[in-house]
């Protein structure tokens, strides 16, 4: 007979998170450390020194006493300890325990700060604090999780989710990390844009710096310039539009037309991935700035003065076109396959033509799938950082201007804000635009039913041009790319073009020198930081992102549909308005992690968690529902279904995951430009920095080596991921003899 | 060692089930199931058998009433902690695992040491005749063989109930009759208690102890094979199980618990099964029909099929259509003909008139 975990008297995961509380309180440095990873505290004055010592410590020697109030939330739960799940005293306890030592721990957190009481009214209505207190470390980290996890148990215990601890308890962690890593500096961020100069608040601060003029002035229509929110909302639609209709090319060539090589333009799909972002603007600089070959050839041809036509918008689009079109063809595949081949050979047995066919019934049913991508474009180009920083000279977009108003000499946080806002607006109403407006109008879910039609060809007035126009544009694109290779081995281009490998030897020169290796290359540094960083955040991303779309797939619970919009939010959040609300959030107690390797891992873990989460759903939606279930039924209990069911089939879903979060990681520029340091830069804010003192080649050859490097990686997993592939279909061909 | 039986009873005490805010999946229903009995939830689909199966198992919680399995009230147990294991439609082997892994992965979480559940997932095996293929994978076997793999994982935990939920809907035809019958060979030799979810009530009859036809969320009738098939309680039942003709007739009197009835100029006699004198139906089996009798109710023939094994003919009646079968193959009645229908002495049954048109 089955032991009812409903009646056991003994409860390990509590006893766990019980145990991890106390250790917690009364064993780890309460307060934050240098380095996070460096363990010098234990010999330097721990446990006595205030800055090392256990909260414990500090409230036996009479300081900050108001961390005593904690102690009693972590002795309460050992009442319970002997007690059954279903007694109502266990479920009440730990939830009050839980709940009070959680609250108590964010009350105090805000409250109090490195200034004494962070409110102006604490300080009139107790007085004068006379101490202060820095951001959490370990120790404060783990008693926050144990109370947190406490909590989740009472709740469980209560009969939530039919008292699934597991379920409950991932629920409640990913709320809490979503909230404290997205939700959190978001709002902090908005509350910025009110902040007057004297520190107060006044709502004419805001309206003063929303309707400023280089953010909404029409002056390009007379001739001068237009404001920043404009500019980035024409660029984005024109870079949506045109995208969309060259990817919507590129698809209609892969699936429609006898094209040979349509592998080789599939491959296409994978250069956004592993191109960091603003070596496309790079390129076309050395092809079209003022020393760019082609013009040069053109100044020497046809005697045509250069010019600095390329920096701005022209020059923007162009780049931003060529690095989002992919994207936008990727969609599209899924979108013109997607539409019923059956469809079209009905309209075909009912004499329509094959141009009537595509007006009439192919075109209609994509309509949805291009207006999707034409929100991704706009999304993507809103959020392009690099891009603009290259390119852009005068024409002003949202997202530079983020930048600069907070590392120019300006140093205006609350403009910072407000033009983050706005950026935000823009994103966010179009992410809704396409969740909520299309998400229900799709034509192309894929039945169950086996489709054995097959697409019909292109008509020949339609297919011409559109091969032509494909493949101008591809060849385009192997330009640019060939450029970048050949850029980076060029001594100084446009003024000397012999051929060299120096800007290699100076960014990754090594030398042995005492039995070791010195890595003695200017380059070695950001690149070791940033293998390290997105080493750290891919595994942590896969496994937020996972945990998640189970529980998205595989739960049903109250508030779903909300916790779902939460978790994907931070895909329309563009990186500049992440990188602004970071440094305003986490500067200061209780979370102090600016300027360290932290904030980094954090933002890439939630920069690049939905893509996690969609990869996740879209392979638990394979699976059947009744493995769980059967897994259930035969006594394992959903972690262990989780662990021993769900994680093993999902393996090449988690080595995708792994490895693009990975991949995002090391091009990401936009969050990482505001959040590195000097001691944790990473690549493409070190690039970004060479290419602002006109140091091309050095840049290029780096990004050159990014490149290399991810798609090594990339191409690494294709192999691993088509293997797993091809042995399953094997198998499963033998069963059908 | 061998397997052995923990069968218990199970029992449902006003139970429902409510989706959502509205939807009501299954509707105060009671139920005793007896232990060591199989018992078949039958009914079109959408009435709820399903969801009472899942109820039973833990996979859905009942919105209102009670669970018992045994002596001990399940309610608000999930299924990790009922002594309930399950074979699902679509099996669930889990891919990635062996035969062997497959039927041991339950025993690891009951507390069995190694060499004790590596002796009981091989008993299981055993049992289904799958000895030898433990190092398979799933996907290397047959569906009958999968289905039996199934069986076996669900059998070596000796759960006190079992559940099928349509286990045959995958298998081919040939395979169905076979299969059916080594489930209900192994339920009876090791005593099971055994819920059998199905939606075709041939496979019904033939499994299984008792049969509870459901309808619209509720209990239409419980009963053995032959009850639900002799002794209908009303039109749907009838209906359902096996075909019946549904003929409009009147009772015009009933003396000693037996009624006369008329169907146009026709008069009959059977069991008054409770009724009063007044209007009723008559449920007739199509083999329940004498075609040709002297004493009977005119007809025309409407339409002659040849089969086969019969012929089967559509009779035009003054109250409407009827369906009838005859073993003469040899001499077919002609389309057009003019005919007189009797009725068996055994087989026919009355039953109330619809209170719900």
């Amino acid at each position: 007979m089955r032991e009812l975990t409903s009646e056991k008297t003994t409860h390990p995961v509590l006893l766990f998170w019980i145990i991890a509380g106390w250790v917690g309180f009364f064993l780890l440095p309460w307060y934050g450390v240098e380095a996070f990873f460096s363990f010098e505290w234990m010999v330097d004055g721990y446990p006595f020194d205030p800055d090392y010592a256990p909260a414990g410590f500090l409230v036996a020697q009479g300081e900050k006493l108001w961390l005593a109030p904690m102690v009693l939330a972590l002795i309460a739960p050992l009442a319970v300890l002997r007690k059954r799940k279903i007694d109502p005293i266990y479920a009440k306890m730990l939830i009050l325990a839980g709940a009070f030592g959680f609250g108590w721990m964010i009350l105090q957190g805000f409250a109090i700060g490195i200034r004494g009481w962070n409110f102006e009214w604490a300080t009139a209505l107790f007085g004068d604090l006379g101490d202060r207190q820095y951001g959490m470390g370990y120790g404060a980290l783990i008693c926050a999780s144990a109370f947190l996890f406490l909590l989740t148990q009472g709740i469980a215990a209560r009969g939530a989710i039919n008292g699934d601890v597991f379920v409950v308890s991932a629920i409640g962690g990913v709320i809490v990390i979503v909230t404290a890593f997205v939700f959190f500096p978001i709002a902090k961020m908005l509350t910025a844009a009110f902040i007057t100069d004297e520190g107060g608040y006044s709502v004419g601060v805001f309206l003063s710096k929303f309707f400023d003029d280089r953010l909404w002035g029409l002056g390009c229509l007379s001739g001068g310039r237009c404001g920043a929110a404009w500019n980035s909302l024409f660029l984005a639609v024109l870079v949506g539009f045109i995208t969309t209709v060259l990817g919507l090319i590129f698809a209609l060539v892969v699936t429609r037309s006898g094209f040979r090589y349509k592998r080789a333009l599939r491959a296409l799909t994978v250069l956004p991935i592993i191109t960091p972002p603003f070596v496309i603007g790079l390129a076309l600089i050395l092809l079209f700035g003022l020393s760019g070959s082609v013009t040069v050839f053109f100044a020497d041809v046809f005697g045509v003065q250069p010019t600095r036509w390329l920096y701005g918008l022209p020059g923007v689009l162009i780049a931003q076109t060529l690095a989002f079109t992919p994207i936008a063809f990727l969609v599209l595949i899924g979108v013109v396959e997607g539409v019923s081949p059956s469809m079209e050979e009905a309209a075909q047995t009912l004499r329509a033509s094959k141009w009537q066919v595509f007006k009439t019934v192919s075109l209609p049913l994509m309509r949805p799938g291009l207006a999707n991508a034409f929100l991704l474009g706009f999304i993507e180009s809103m959020a392009d950082f690099g891009n603009p920083l290259v390119l852009g000279g005068n024409f002003d977009v949202l997202s530079t201007e983020i930048f600069f108003a907070i590392v120019g000499a300006q140093y205006d946080q609350g403009k910072a804000a407000v033009l983050a806002m706005v950026l935000l607006c823009f994103t966010l109403g179009a992410f809704y635009a396409q969740r909520f407006w299309l998400g229900k109008k799709s034509y192309t879910t894929v039945s169950g039913k086996g489709d054995s039609g097959v697409h019909p060809h292109m008509p020949r007035a339609l297919s011409v041009p559109v091969l032509v126009i494909a493949m101008i544009w591809a060849g385009f694109t192997a330009v640019v790319y060939v450029m970048i290779f050949y850029g980076s081995v060029v001594e100084l281009w446009g003024v000397n073009n012999t051929l060299t490998f120096k800007h290699y030897v100076t960014a990754f020169s090594f030398r042995f020198e005492d039995g070791g290796i010195r890595w003695s290359g200017a380059a070695w540094d950001s690149f070791w930081t940033t293998l390290k960083i997105a080493g750290i955040a891919a595994p942590l991303t896969a496994i937020v992102g996972l945990i998640t779309a189970y529980l998205l797939t595989r739960q049903s619970f109250a508030g779903k549909n909300a916790f779902e919009f939460g978790t994907m939010l931070s895909f329309a959040i563009p990186g500049t308005v992440i990188g602004v609300s970071y440094i305003l959030a986490f500067n200061v107690p209780p979370i102090e992690i600016t300027g360290t390797g932290i904030i980094l891992v954090v933002s890439f873990i939630f920069r690049n968690m939905p893509v996690g989460v969609r990869a996740g759903i879209a392979s638990m939606s394979q699976l059947d529902k009744s493995l769980d279930e059967s897994s259930l039924t035969l006594g394992a209990n959903s972690w262990q279904t989780f662990r021993r069911i769900i994680l093993p089939l999902l393996r090449p879903a988690i080595l995708a995951a792994l490895v693009y979060s990975f991949v995002r990681a090391m091009t990401a520029i936009s969050a990482v430009i505001f959040l590195v340091s000097a001691e944790y830069d990473m690549a493409t804010s070190y690039i970004i920095g060479r290419v602002e003192n006109n140091d091309y080649g050095l840049a290029i050859a780096y990004s050159t080596t990014l490149i290399f490097v991810m798609l090594s990686v990339v191409a690494l997993m294709q192999v691993i991921v088509g293997r797993t592939e091809i042995g399953r279909r094997m198998t499963q061909s033998r069963s059908n003899v | 060692m061998s397997l052995n039986s923990k069968a218990a009873p199970v029992s449902f005490r006003n139970v429902t089930k409510i989706y959502g805010k509205d939807v009501v999946a299954v509707d105060d229903i009671n139920l005793e199931i007896e232990a060591g009995k199989l018992v078949t939830l039958l009914g079109p689909s959408g009435c709820g058998k399903t969801t009472t199966l899942r109820m039973i198992a833990g996979l859905e919680m009942a919105s209102r009433g009670s669970i018992h399995i045994g002596d001990r009230d399940v309610t608000l147990l999930p299924a990790t902690d009922r002594d309930v294991s399950m074979v699902f439609q679509s099996y669930a082997l889990f891919p990635h695992m062996t035969v062997m892994e497959n039927v041991s992965y339950g025993l690891g979480f009951s507390g069995f040491d190694k060499a004790e559940t590596k002796d009981r997932a091989a008993q299981g095996l055993d049992l289904v005749g799958l000895r030898g293929f433990g190092d398979r994978l799933p996907s290397e076997l047959s569906g009958g063989q999968q289905q039996r793999v199934a069986v076996a994982r669900a059998l070596v935990l000796e759960p006190q109930v079992l559940l099928f939920d349509e286990p045959l809907s995958n298998l081919d035809a040939k395979l169905r009759r076979q299969v059916r019958e080594e489930i209900r060979e192994i339920q009876q030799n090791l005593g099971l208690t055994v819920v059998y979810v199905t939606h075709d009530q041939e496979e019904a009859l033939a499994v299984s102890d008792d049969i509870v036809v459901m309808r619209n969320a509720g209990i239409a009738q419980i009963g053995t094979p032959r009850e639900l098939y002799d002794a209908p309680a009303d039109r749907f039942v009838a209906d359902f199980i096996g075909e019946a003709n549904i003929i409009p007739c009147e009772i015009i009197a009933i003396r000693d618990d037996m009624a006369s009835i008329r169907v146009g100029a026709f008069e009959h006699a059977l069991p008054a099964r409770g009724l009063q004198a007044g209007p009723a139906l008559l449920a007739v089996r199509p083999t329940r029909l004498k075609i040709g009798a002297s004493d009977g109710m005119d007809m025309t023939i409407a339409k002659a099929t040849y089969v086969g094994s019969r012929m089967e003919y559509t009779l035009e009646a003054a109250f409407g259509q009827i369906f009838a079968i005859s073993e003469n193959v040899d001499a077919p009645l002609e389309v057009g003909s003019e005919i007189t229908v009797g009725l068996d002495e055994i087989g026919p049954v009355l039953l109330p008139v619809d209170v719900t048109g």
